[in-house]
């Protein structure tokens, strides 16, 4: 049972880890300064969810592990991260559709977990939710500015919404774990979130006069650790440090 | 982004207390100053409340004109406050 927990709160945490460093690599490098300290700030917030989901996987394994040893120490198969969150920062329109389209997930997502039976998590949801709002209407005004915006950002804008589209549908699979934690109450059941969450994307994008993909073939794997070619790439950065001089401290 | 106006930032740190000027930076509107200004500005809970005005709505004084505009007020010690005593519920004065 603990192992499916575990299993659980990593295919949560994962998320705000590789969307958190993926926003990281713009630290010094954003498109003006008050955007890069605000897409930093928001790779800021998910660390510190991330962090709080670690320490909690760290007590249930027990022994040596500790949220560092969870964070670092994985090899690529054992992230559950989503593809979407993985996806490169190609420009600023990417950057800002990857962004959008996790966050009305991510809400909506945590807003269940909240009445979750397991009162951490429960208390983890609670406090990530006012952090979530705020990237939520962060990326939603950008997708209107974009979208509505000059023939140039309109026209990125659809091609990133566009590219990242068949990333969207793997949010809603559910895995082994999520189903044994939704009979136990404690998971969320994500397949219940999909139908909300393709109406609101859509209703953003139509603000901003873009227009909502149709697509037959949806992307997945993530969830299963079969990650995209990007993925190697990302951990070897993230895990560098902790590689090459074991169990360093800041 | 480089056309986009300058605008100054008022937060006020405390209720009861007023806004302070604490910077400027670039937004394309009134709506992305306020979260521009949220993201640079507040982070390490500087403040409860924000204003943002464009920089072009502010008249300057000339610094050229410094001399007549301030410096007759340098030997009127007799216009502060001083030889009142304040109780000490007072604060902020």
């Amino acid at each position: 049972m603990d192992n499916k927990l575990i299993q659980y709160i990593l295919g949560i945490a994962d998320n705000s880890l590789i969307l958190g460093q993926r926003l990281g690599e713009l630290c010094g490098h954003g498109p003006s300064l008050e955007t890069d300290i605000a897409l930093t700030n928001i790779s800021l917030d998910l660390f510190g969810q991330t962090r709080s989901y670690y320490q909690y996987v760290a007590q249930l394994q027990g022994g040596v592990a500790t949220e560092d040893t969870v964070a670092f120490l994985r090899l690529e198969r054992e992230y559950k991260n989503v593809l979407l969150v993985e996806q490169p920062n190609t420009d600023f329109g990417y950057v800002i559709a990857k962004q959008f389209l996790f966050d009305v997930f991510h809400l909506a997502f945590l807003q269940e977990l909240q009445h979750s039976k397991d009162t951490q998590l429960a208390a983890i949801a609670v406090k990530s939710i006012k952090e979530v709002l705020y990237h939520t209407r962060f990326s939603s005004d950008w997708i209107k500015r974009l979208g509505d915006g000059t023939t140039e950002s309109h026209g990125r804008i659809q091609t990133a919404i566009n590219d990242l589209w068949i990333y969207t549908d793997e949010l809603f699979q559910p895995t082994e774990a999520d189903t044994a934690m939704v009979t136990q109450g404690i998971g969320v059941d994500s397949t219940k979130l999909k139908a909300n969450y393709y109406q609101l994307v859509s209703a953003v994008l139509a603000e901003a006069t873009l227009i909502t993909p149709v697509v037959e073939y949806f992307q997945k794997g993530g969830k299963q650790g079969i990650h995209s070619e990007h993925m190697g790439f990302i951990v070897t950065e993230l895990q560098f440090m902790q590689r090459t001089y074991p169990n360093m401290n800041w | 982004m480089k056309n986009w106006p300058l605008w100054e930032v008022f937060i006020r740190s405390k209720n009861g207390l007023e806004h302070r000027h604490c910077g400027s930076l670039h937004a394309s509107d009134a709506t992305m100053a306020l979260e521009n200004a949220r993201d640079v500005y507040t982070r390490r809970m500087e403040g409860v409340s924000i204003w943002v005005v464009p920089s072009s709505q502010i008249t300057a004084s000339n610094p050229e004109h410094n001399g007549e505009t301030f410096e007759p007020a340098m030997d009127k010690a007799y216009r502060h406050p001083t030889f009142y005593d304040l109780p000490d519920e007072l604060k902020h004065m």
